[in-house]
């Protein structure tokens, strides 16, 4: 309290012109953070309001309107579930086996000594500057026998490049006296890897899981174009039929009577569905915020 | 241990370098076998196999021939693209629409950094920060979804101006949704960056500044945009040497029938002239080509990053 009487102390001696600037600044950061808010609250409010009282006028607060057929409809549906399951396994693997293969090229390349370093940094700079494309990809996969299995989606960007920098830049800001010390006490490299070196990147190891955790659960191409079972779509596949291809699940509006009906139930759904599939990431990242910082400025030095 | 082993490339010099180089690969075989051939495999299969893949804009790929049967046809491909009045739409609509994003979205981030920076309670600040971020955990398709329930006939937006255009189907408005849905997801997540450079930004010299007078714009002047010049410079520079490469999915997932006369861009098109159409060699030329825009234009922002920074580049 008396830190809030101080900064509003501080706030009354600026000078007029000053304080009409943070006004106007308090303003345009207020108003972006409402724009923000404001469509998800009404996608919230939204998904409970009966469908055609929905359309015909609305949001409204009578109550008695209000349902959850919506989200008993969603949550009812395998697909969904499929979906949920299917991105949870995807984004687990691809999460352990992308940060175990980063972390573990990060280490080589930030030595100074390992012979070889040119050689590696050339071969994996070049992917970022040119890709065979789409269809040599594809061709590719298809040739693997990876086509319709999750391999595809998991494995052939398990090794990011831009992730490998930033890890690397985080090794080479820890201290050599560690090294110099673990050497001293006779541990070789592996131990010195396993036992002193990761336990102290543990920010930029979450940033990194994070990263591609978030990045994988929310991406839909390699999905669409590799798979094409349904009981393989991951979350995003199935969410993809649902609210941009007007198609939802058919046991979610099969037991509806006209073709009005059924347009405003699967408008409906869409307002659950959003609600259901953004949650859990919504509800996590907080956790992760203290990471946020320590990571980005790792990746800043590079750019 | 990795000073002997610097020692001895001395000491053997320039006729033992070979050997000197093997008995370092012998001492420290995990660091290759383990550490870095995970990576390196993948990399090789899944990034360099592809570019041998690259062959096929240049022949009229048969699936059952293969790539080395298959009938060379040379620039036949990049020729009937560039000579197509399609080649010109989907450049510019590729173009205008990350120069825009850039014009638009490239300035937004920063602003928040400063407006974030002048909020004097860290809780209030941490509290922003969290509505200011959230957007980034949403899916580009929940967005997109978003984006279409709001702007449908009937939606909200339709509701609040009282008309009921849809928005979905214009070509006109595809741009405008396209970047103002970026600024809303990605804004706060990008001022991450320049609300760290700028909480580097000294204390002392604020605090020198404050008493000498300064007011907000000159505070501005003198200490916060010193702080993080560097790191907008190369943002931006990073951020034109990607022009050429606009997300597919986003653009994918906006699209409907009647808004492609702006929001077919190359990279949509490639993804439909060849998976969709199975046209292979045509579509890998067209996607060719974008990459090859993309690395000059990378390449020359790299340069111009090196003479700025004193010969260090991005890469």
């Amino acid at each position: 309290m008396a830190q809030a009487k101080k900064k509003k102390g501080e706030f009354a001696k600026l000078p007029k012109e000053d304080k009409t600037i943070l006004i106007i600044g308090y303003i345009i950061l207020g108003l972006f953070c409402i724009a923000i808010i404001a469509p998800m609250i009404y996608i919230i409010l939204a998904s409970f309001i009966d469908p055609v009282t929905l359309q015909n006028q609305g949001l409204t607060f009578d109550f008695s309107k209000w349902t959850t057929t919506a989200y008993e409809r969603v949550l009812s549906n395998a697909q969904i579930w499929i979906g949920f399951k299917n991105a949870i396994l995807y984004s687990v693997l691809f999460t352990v086996i992308s940060v175990v293969v980063t972390l573990l090229a990060a280490y080589p390349m930030s030595r100074d000594d390992f012979k070889g370093k040119g050689f590696f940094n050339a071969i994996f700079m070049i992917t970022m500057f040119f890709g065979g494309g789409l269809i040599p990809t594809y061709l590719l996969i298809s040739r693997l026998g990876m086509l319709d299995t999750m391999w595809a989606v998991i494995i052939p960007g398990a090794f990011g490049v831009y992730n490998m920098i930033i890890v690397r830049t985080y090794y080479q800001g820890i201290p050599k006296d560690l090294q110099e010390a673990a050497e001293i006490d006779g541990a070789n490299e592996m131990v010195y890897f396993f036992r002193v070196l990761l336990p102290v990147c543990s920010p930029i190891i979450a940033t990194v899981a994070m990263w591609n955790f978030v990045g994988m659960w929310n991406s839909y191409f390699d999905a669409m174009i590799y798979l094409n079972s349904a009981s393989k779509q991951p979350l995003q596949l199935v969410l993809r039929s649902i609210l941009i291809q007007n198609q939802p699940e058919p046991g979610m509006v099969s037991d509806t009577q006209s073709t009005a009906e059924r347009a405003q139930m699967a408008e409906l759904l869409k307002y659950a569905t959003i609600i259901i599939s953004s949650l859990p990431l919504l509800v996590m990242y907080p956790f992760f915020q203290r990471y946020f910082d320590s990571g980005i400025m790792a990746g800043a030095v590079k750019g | 241990m990795s000073k002997t082993s610097t020692n001895a490339t001395k000491a053997a010099g320039g006729g033992g370098k070979l050997r000197a180089t093997l008995t370092y690969m012998k001492q420290h075989w995990q660091l290759y076998v383990l550490f870095i051939m995970p990576a390196f495999v993948l990399t090789i299969i899944f990034r360099y196999i592809p570019m041998g893949g690259v062959l096929i804009a240049f022949e009229e790929y048969n699936p059952i021939r293969g790539i080395f049967g298959s009938q060379w046809v040379g620039f036949e491909h990049f020729e009937r693209f560039l000579s197509s009045p399609d080649f010109m739409r989907y450049l510019m609509n590729t173009l205008k629409l990350s120069i825009y994003g850039l014009i638009w979205g490239f300035p937004a981030p920063i602003l928040l950094a400063f407006l974030l920076n002048r909020i004097l309670s860290t809780k209030t600040k941490q509290k922003l920060q969290l509505i200011l971020y959230m957007p980034n955990f949403i899916s580009v398709i929940v967005l997109c979804g978003i984006v279409r329930i709001l702007l449908s006939p009937t939606g909200l937006i339709n509701m609040v101006l009282g008309t009921n255009w849809n928005f979905m189907t214009m070509p006109e408005a595809f741009r405008t949704i396209y970047i103002a849905s970026g600024i809303w997801q990605g804004a706060g997540w990008a001022s991450i960056i320049y609300t760290a450079a700028l909480s580097n930004a000294s204390t002392d010299l604020k605090e020198a500044a404050v008493i000498d007078g300064a007011n907000i714009i000159q505070q501005i002047r003198a200490v916060e945009w010193p702080a993080i010049r560097d790191t907008v410079l190369i943002q931006f520079i990073m951020s034109v040497g990607n022009i050429m490469s606009v997300g597919f999915e986003k653009a994918y997932a906006l699209q409907t029938d009647l808004n492609l006369a702006s929001s077919e861009i190359i990279s949509t098109y490639v993804y439909k002239v060849g998976l969709l159409d199975g046209n292979y060699g045509f579509s890998t030329a067209v996607g060719l080509f974008n990459t090859v825009i993309n690395v000059i234009l990378l390449i020359t922002m790299n340069q111009i990053v090196k003479k700025m920074n004193d010969g260090k580049g991005m890469y």
